[in-house]
């Protein structure tokens, strides 16, 4: 499995976001799914999580303007989800799922060796931009607990050496 | 039981459309096109299959709720949201078998005569959202979705719609919230989905273990489906066990084996020659069962007459060396996080709940802590919130309570009380202040 990294946030993600005619046409094929403008709203702020990186401010008015949203209602739903960036994150997101499962199974575990490998705690990124430590709720996988997701990608039937593996793999890509 | 399904796990090859109709995939489609919406809703109801997704419900009755004379257009929507703690069943169905998914969606959109079905999955799927989308264009391309369907006159689209990571747009109306573009919001009910459902129109949502089932109904009949299992607890279901086993992972058997053959046999007991100590039966939300209660049958009634539900076949199994204390409070943490916080009972019961279980954990509960649970539990349950998300965090938490008191009154006894003072008098609702600091 190859894990791609997540964009890296740049200039024009923070300030005045315009869509291109790439962006424009999968915003018109979302759009011809659904019998209102409202409901491409997620679809699309997931295609501007993937093309900008992270869901700044300026994507929040250009998503609004284009379906003819308010800036506030967008925002409302973008911070009810757990998962659209509200700031930059690293290229790396190590998603660990903290929930019962796999909470009995090892997952306190992996976060302590994380926690202690990365020098980092939950919310916080590596100071290189490569990892950011996420606790997350149960990812649907818990009979391979633990379960770490990573980017889009899941990691299952963790143990501190493989997950160590995963990692330097991925350092090592970068 | 021979698999069904589950039948196609382990096939080489087994998600491509070529080898799906090999093995008689799309005749079910076929047989319904051939023989009319109410044909098809009467051979469902007949089969007695129910919902797979926690409450159920009757599939066919579920179908039957949708006004017959309503102009439309109507909406078919299969819940893939799969995050009820312990659930890992729809994903396993479509890495293996998404047209088994694909035609079932397709039979329920005809038989409710709708011409656009969503599958609402959840935004952590990536992979699978993935699968789903080549397996509709490989049915598309094979004229078994789109415009006029094998020349029957049906138009059929469906459309895969990612959510974004929240716990609640599993319950239906949320779901439908959220596919409409906005906060998951559970609605009020009545009007039910079935009257007034996604963009105002008549809407059935039906989760993919029971949308899978279907084509098996029309291929292989009523009759068969409900000679599996129990009268009113019929067909193969999948269980899908994690935590203190051996052998973790998603079984699929009949209804009505009990927990204690689905632990010991097909999972190889519990880990590390230890004890069980205690299970849930149907994911997180289900009030939990000692070791005692292990010969229960692992179906809707027998779990309903046990007081707990079998909910989505979620079975988390836990050895003699947990701290029920510590679940608790790790099942509090997750159904404050997920509260979408609209009731307050809800919002500030879950919080209230995690903060006193935090509490306890920490080593500074106090003799009233466990009643003090009972009674906000009380007051979240039953009818008291707009939706069932109250009852899902009370109801295990007061059978936590009621069952393992003993261990939590120990737990409080061997407590070193804070002053009175420094403890939280009101429900905290903002980033954890960390006790007594
Ligand atoms: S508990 Fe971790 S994936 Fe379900």
């Amino acid at each position: 499995m190859t894990t791609r990294p997540l964009v890296v946030a740049t200039q024009e993600t923070t300030s005045d976001v315009k869509f291109d005619k790439t962006m424009e046409d999968r915003i018109a094929d979302v759009l011809r799914r659904y019998p209102t403008t409202r409901a491409a709203l997620l679809p699309v702020l997931w295609l501007c999580q993937e093309r900008f990186g992270w869901i700044s401010p300026g994507v929040i008015s250009a998503v609004a303007e284009r379906l003819g949203e308010s800036a506030a209602f967008v925002e409302g739903v973008v911070s009810f989800y757990t998962m659209y960036y509200t700031s930059p994150p690293a290229r790396y997101v190590l998603q660990v799922c903290t929930t019962l499962s796999c909470s009995v199974c090892g997952g306190r575990e992996l976060v302590d060796h994380l926690t202690a490998k990365l020098g980092i705690g939950f919310g916080e990124k590596t100071p290189d931009g490569s990892f950011q430590l996420v606790g997350v709720q149960c990812l649907g996988a818990c009979g391979n607990a633990p379960v770490i997701q990573i980017n889009d990608d899941y990691y299952e039937d963790l143990t501190p050496k493989k997950l160590d593996a995963v990692l330097d793999d991925l350092k090592g890509r970068r | 039981m021979e698999p069904v399904l589950l039948r196609a796990r382990g096939v080489p090859g087994s998600r491509s459309i070529a080898t799906y109709l090999a093995a008689g995939g799309y005749e079910g489609w076929k047989r319904a096109l051939g023989l009319g919406p109410d044909a098809v809703v009467k051979e469902v109801l007949d089969s007695e299959l129910r919902g797979r997704g926690g409450a159920g419900f009757p599939t066919g009755r579920k179908w039957s709720f949708v006004p017959k004379d309503h102009p439309g257009p109507r909406y078919l929507v299969c819940n893939a949201d799969e995050s009820e703690p312990g659930t890992f069943k729809d994903r396993e169905i479509i890495e293996h078998d998404p047209h088994q998914v694909i035609e079932g969606i397709a039979i329920a959109s005809f038989a409710i005569k709708a011409n656009t079905a969503y599958i609402y999955i959840r935004g952590e799927f990536v992979r699978w959202a993935t699968i789903l989308e080549e397996a509709i264009g490989e049915a598309r391309a094979k004229g078994l979705l789109g415009t006029n369907v094998l020349g029957s006159g049906f138009d059929l689209d469906i459309w895969v719609h990612r959510g974004a990571g929240a716990y609640i747009c599993g319950e239906e109306t949320a779901l439908i919230e959220s596919l409409e573009g906005k906060r998951g919001f559970p609605r009020l009910k009545p009007p039910f989905p079935a009257v007034v459902g996604v963009f105002g129109k008549p809407t059935v949502v039906n989760n993919v273990e029971t949308l899978a089932c279907v084509p098996h109904i029309m291929t292989r009949g009523a009759a068969w489906f409900a000679s599996i299992g129990r009268p009113r607890n019929t067909g193969p279901k999948l269980f899908c066990v994690s935590g203190h086993v051996n052998r973790p992972g998603v079984y699929e058997l009949p209804l009505g084996v009990t927990f204690r053959e689905i632990i010991e046999e097909h999972c190889g007991g519990v880990r590390g020659g230890r004890k069980l100590k205690a299970f849930f039966p149907g994911g997180s939300s289900a009030p939990v069962m000692t070791a005692d209660e292990v010969d229960v049958k692992a179906d809707f009634d027998a779990c309903a007459e046990a007081q707990t539900m079998l909910g989505s076949g979620g079975v988390i199994v836990l050895d003699d060396s947990v701290d029920m204390v510590a679940v608790a409070d790790n099942i509090a943490h997750f159904y404050a996080h997920e509260s979408c916080g609209q009731c307050t009972p809800c919002r500030e019961g879950s919080d209230w709940c995690a903060d006193i279980l935090d509490r306890m954990a920490a080593g500074h509960g106090r003799a009233s802590d466990p009643d003090t649970l009972l009674r906000i539990c009380r007051f979240s349950s039953e009818g008291m919130t707009i939706c069932p998300l109250g009852d899902a965090y009370a109801l295990p938490l007061s059978s936590m309570v009621n069952k393992f008191r003993a261990e939590f009154e120990r737990r409080i006894a061997d407590a070193t009380p804070l002053p009175q003072k420094r403890l939280p008098v009101l429900p905290w609702t903002g980033p954890r202040p960390g006790f007594g600091i």
